[in-house]
């Protein structure tokens, strides 16, 4: 039994919502828990909204509640990106908005039920400064983080530390590329800057264009370490696929994954959508698909990431979990930087005295 | 079948194999440990409650040793939703305190279908009295009093109200009762059943008191609210009501609240219908019999 077959009934409704309706209070029972340790909670309760008479009674309470959840989340998401976009007006450089924010206030169809934790932004390396100054003077603050993180970050990642505000505690997450400076795969964010589109009513707010959505969820997933919300993630990137897919789009994604250098992650994230969710991938874009990794690895790069997407929940997990995801968090620290430098990291990480705080 | 009817034996095996699933109001709670301690503290407090037919739970929780080698070297315990942990281990000996704020935590966390307000409720004759109170304000150790003079006790922490009906939702679980107010109630009623207290928490010692059975019995009918009462114990104070401004509970509940404001406007609704169907009161009092006296003349006024 694979990983797909023991999340059910979650990969059941996720690949076909209406089968709520015909679940029994067992199957919910293991449902809710699955999809509420998932994230995936409120994405099921809209998708249910509609079948309501036909879910059992002391199911209703739990989706109205994940939908009251949702709902807040959403509101309170684009209060904060207009405070943002407040704060930022100043820069003369688009900001973009990545990831769930970009979701919510583009309304595209991950946004639905989406629950957030930070608010993800792209802005232009030359403008990090001057974005980080004007975020302070609006109340976020990268702090609560050592001499040592703050180091590491400035000097080694592709985002400033996590800027926290000082009254809310929302916290922004400011990128100027997709993938860590001395990351394995050098990425360049000129393009996704160049191509993203503005948001309506949000002045100095964007969002990647359709293509480079696809592409930064994708890294995003098959570059992390953690795989808490692997899951959750997938369902991003199945409902955007869902929602893009047309002639046009497939070759511009693949072109698009060749100019940014992330053919890879593209080619996992396109396999893993389709043996999961069943998303519509023609066979013949997998198999065009730049950097695919060499047919050998593939059965176990699949093996390591099915155990990663079934993490979710304890009563999907198959035997071998614990060592993959194991395998996955040294693979996301190994794919970030090079040894010479990810040595020392790691040795300073598991040395220090205060656990790191996420 | 009552909780009360298993035998001490098949209490605690059920408990060690996740087949214990305890009713409390409209959750079902599906609950695992092989501690004894929580077996007899369930036992102790919770005999009069049904036990569910498991099918379907709202929560599923545990309480047990931590892995890892600290076990070893000091005894703690940890408190799991449904394989998550969301607090830090506690000492051993706190594992039924433990149970208590876990469950808690489950219902103020999750239960968003109602608006949950931080305040006790108690009703009589079918109305039902909101007890808001501070830390400190002696809110659990009147609980207590009126519970055992006749009122029945719908939740000493947590006023759920029905988004459906605005009506206010029972619990019926013990009443948590901290330091001195623990001798205080079991001097004034020699008849109550407390459970065995957990010194030095984080709230200084704590036993919970079981609640009377007519509250556990009744604990699926829904109260109209008609009080909303701030109690503040003094020193050598006269038990006395006095008016205080609607306007100013609203925004002490609302400010107080566990979901407020995730309802947006659905809370303030409820809220301010809450606030229109009660008259609101502060009441000063230093002795328990006067307390009660009062609340039993405004019971029946």
């Amino acid at each position: 039994m694979n990983g797909a077959e023991r999340c059910q009934p979650l990969l059941g409704v996720l690949r076909e919502p209406a089968r709520m309706a015909d679940l029994d209070l067992g199957e919910w029972d293991r449902l809710l828990r699955q999809a509420g340790s998932a994230g995936l909670l409120s994405r099921l309760a809209v998708q249910a909204e509609a079948l309501d008479a036909r879910i059992p009674a002391p199911v209703r309470p739990h989706l109205a509640a994940a939908r009251t959840v949702a709902a807040k989340q959403r509101q309170a998401v684009r209060w904060e990106a207009r405070r943002v976009a407040k704060a930022l007006a100043g820069l003369d450089c688009p900001v973009l908005l990545l990831k769930g924010a970009a979701y919510a206030l583009a309304d595209l169809p991950p946004a639905p039920g989406r629950l957030f934790g930070d608010i993800d932004l792209l802005v232009p390396k030359a403008q990090l400064g001057r974005a980080e100054g004007a975020l302070m003077l609006a109340g976020w603050h990268a702090s609560g983080k050592s001499e040592y993180d703050q180091r590491y970050y400035r000097r080694w990642m592709h985002e400033l530390p996590p800027m926290i505000h000082l009254r809310r505690g929302t916290v922004l997450d400011v990128h100027h590329n997709l993938l860590p400076e001395t990351s394995r795969i050098p990425t360049q964010a000129g393009p996704v800057l160049a191509g993203a589109r503005p948001l309506p009513n949000m002045p100095g707010l964007y969002v990647p264009a359709d293509t480079e959505l696809v592409l930064h969820s994708a890294c995003h997933l098959f570059h992390e370490g953690e795989w808490g919300h692997g899951l959750r993630d997938l369902v991003d990137l199945d409902a955007l696929l869902r929602a893009f897919a047309s002639v046009r789009f497939w070759p511009q994604l693949l072109s698009r994954a060749a100019e940014l250098n992330l053919g890879r992650p593209l080619y996992y994230a396109l396999d893993c959508c389709r043996r999961w969710l069943s998303t519509p991938v023609p066979e013949e874009i997998l198999a065009t698909c730049p950097a695919r990794p060499p047919v050998w690895q593939r059965p176990l790069m699949r093996a390591l990431f099915d155990r990663g997407l079934a993490s979710a929940h304890t009563n999907c997990r198959q035997p071998g979990t614990g060592a993959a995801l194991f395998l996955l968090f040294v693979r996301g620290h190994y794919l970030r930087m090079p040894w010479r430098l990810l040595v020392p990291h790691l040795l300073h990480q598991a040395l220090r005295r205060d656990p790191p705080q996420d | 079948m009552k909780l009360g009817e298993l035998s001490a034996r098949e209490l605690r095996d059920r408990l060690a194999d996740n087949a214990l699933v305890l009713r409390t109001g409209p959750f079902a709670m599906r609950m695992h440990s092989p501690l004894p301690q929580v077996a007899d503290g369930l036992r102790r407090l919770y005999a009069d409650f049904p036990l569910g037919d498991g099918a379907f739970c709202d929560f599923h929780v545990r309480v047990g040793p931590p892995t890892g080698i600290r076990r070893w070297l000091k005894p703690q315990i940890n408190f799991w939703y449904d394989g998550h942990s969301p607090f830090k281990p506690l000492p051993a000996n706190h594992a039924f305190a433990l149970l208590e704020w876990g469950m808690n935590w489950c219902v103020a966390g999750h239960a968003h279908h109602y608006l949950m307000l931080h305040a006790a409720v108690l009703e009589q004759n079918g109305r039902a009295l909101v007890m808001p109170g501070d830390p400190g304000a002696g809110k659990s150790t009147l609980t207590a009093a009126l519970m055992l003079s006749g009122w029945r006790l719908l939740s000493d922490e947590i006023a759920l109200i029905d988004r459906d009906d605005g009506l206010l939702v029972g619990l019926g679980r013990p009443v948590s009762l901290k330091n001195a107010s623990i001798d205080v109630i079991q001097q004034h009623f020699p008849d109550a059943v407390i459970g065995a207290p957990a010194h030095d928490t984080h709230k200084g010692t704590v036993a919970h008191l079981r609640p009377t059975p007519d509250s556990v019995a009744r604990v699926a009918v829904k109260a109209r609210p008609a009080w909303v009462i701030f109690p503040r114990w003094r020193e050598g104070a006269e038990a006395r009501l006095s008016p205080h401004s609607r306007a100013e509970a609203f925004l002490h509940t609302a400010s107080h609240a566990f979901n407020y404001s995730l309802l947006g406007g659905l809370g303030f609704d409820l809220n301010a219908a809450l606030m229109d169907a009660c008259a609101c009161h502060d009441f000063e009092y230093s002795r328990l019999e006067d307390a009660v006296r009062v609340f039993a003349e405004l019971a029946t006024s």
